[in-house]
């Protein structure tokens, strides 16, 4: 289960990559949606931990437009409830990540990331 | 009493890729239930196990911080270890997420200075260094325990990626045994690193001399 609270601290390692290898692109992916807790301490606890621009990117191309482009000053019920919504609640099942530099393709099979390197790619 | 995580979804063919729960699982566990009043005042964010097995420590750290917070990650270079973390998660209800990879490779960018807990059940028995390597290279069961020289060969390397991710008030949970030089790892830590270990428990089980170690930053108020 790839949610995007994950993918937003997943980067390429493969060696030798070092910048712009965040965030990974979504390649071919297919969703699911599934009901989490909420918990609004957790929500603003994490946020500063955040890449913004990473994460309203990566929900846009799951199809999710809900987030602002600017994040909040205002953290209100409605604004976490979207943002629970977006990080902890869609799961990205199959498909693929890949690195905006390197290009390396980094496959996602029953919810599980495969960030494996060949050896001769390992930094 | 924190119950143990409920494995019964796990089936002998699962354990013939994946290592079972045993007495240096076990001591881990405990060690996270003695500290469970410490851990849940911390109020952690980001909870990071390496080489998760079963996923039997991450589901019990669930069991004693609530599935809501923290986020649980967990890596394993075996695939069909990351599998059965995943399903313990789901049976156990704490949302894991397994992460196919190995020690901590693609969280470091992100990561840093950010992990409240690291657990570690490293392979920490002592075998050949040709063993240890063939079985991390076909990340198979052995990669469970060969460990190399001293044991110590893949925890060496994890140990020097543990300040640059460990958060102001992080904690790091390690399961070691006696031949791998316990007053020789803490030494290490404090030296190269700044980070002060402790034994939070320690029993013999067999042959083995068990012992859990925490380590956190000088500067911290646990």
């Amino acid at each position: 289960m790839v949610r995007l609270i994950t993918h937003n601290i997943l980067a390429c390692h493969a060696k030798g990559c070092t910048t712009n290898n965040f965030p990974l692109q979504f390649q071919d992916v297919s969703i699911e949606l599934r009901e989490a807790e909420f918990n609004a301490d957790f929500l603003r606890g994490f946020l500063p931990r955040l890449e913004w621009a990473a994460l309203v990117s990566a929900a846009r191309q799951l199809g999710d437009t809900s987030l602002p482009e600017q994040q909040p000053e205002m953290l209100d019920d409605e604004f976490l409830q979207k943002l629970h919504h977006v990080l902890l609640e869609i799961h990205v099942e199959e498909g693929a990540m890949v690195c905006p530099n390197c290009k390396h393709v980094y496959p996602i099979s029953n919810g599980i990331p495969n960030m494996l390197l060949a050896e001769h790619e390992i930094g | 009493m924190i119950p143990t995580p409920d494995l019964s979804h796990l089936k002998s063919e699962d354990y013939k890729h994946v290592y079972e729960p045993a007495e240096d699982t076990f001591i881990l566990l405990d060690a996270l239930e003695e500290d469970a009043d410490e851990l849940r005042r911390s109020k952690p964010l980001i909870c990071l196990e390496i080489g998760s097995g079963s996923g039997c420590v991450s589901a019990f750290a669930g069991a004693i911080l609530g599935p809501s917070a923290p986020l649980y990650l967990t890596t394993d270079i075996n695939p069909y270890a990351c599998r059965a973390t995943r399903a313990t998660g789901r049976q156990n209800r704490v949302p894991i997420e397994p992460i196919l990879t190995s020690l901590t490779g693609p969280l470091r960018r992100r990561l840093r200075h950010a992990v409240d807990i690291m657990l570690f059940n490293p392979p920490y028995v002592p075998t050949d260094t040709d063993e240890a390597d063939d079985a991390q290279q076909r990340a198979n069961i052995a990669g469970a325990w060969a460990g190399g020289h001293d044991g110590m060969e893949v925890t060496n390397t994890l140990l020097d990626q543990v300040e640059s991710l460990l958060s102001a008030k992080g904690r790091f949970y390690l399961v070691a045994v006696k031949q791998n030089d316990i007053h020789g790892i803490c030494q290490r830590m404090l030296s190269q690193h700044g980070l002060k270990g402790e034994t939070v428990l320690q029993r013999r089980a067999g042959r083995e001399h068990l012992y859990v170690l925490k380590f956190t930053r000088q500067s911290s108020n646990p």
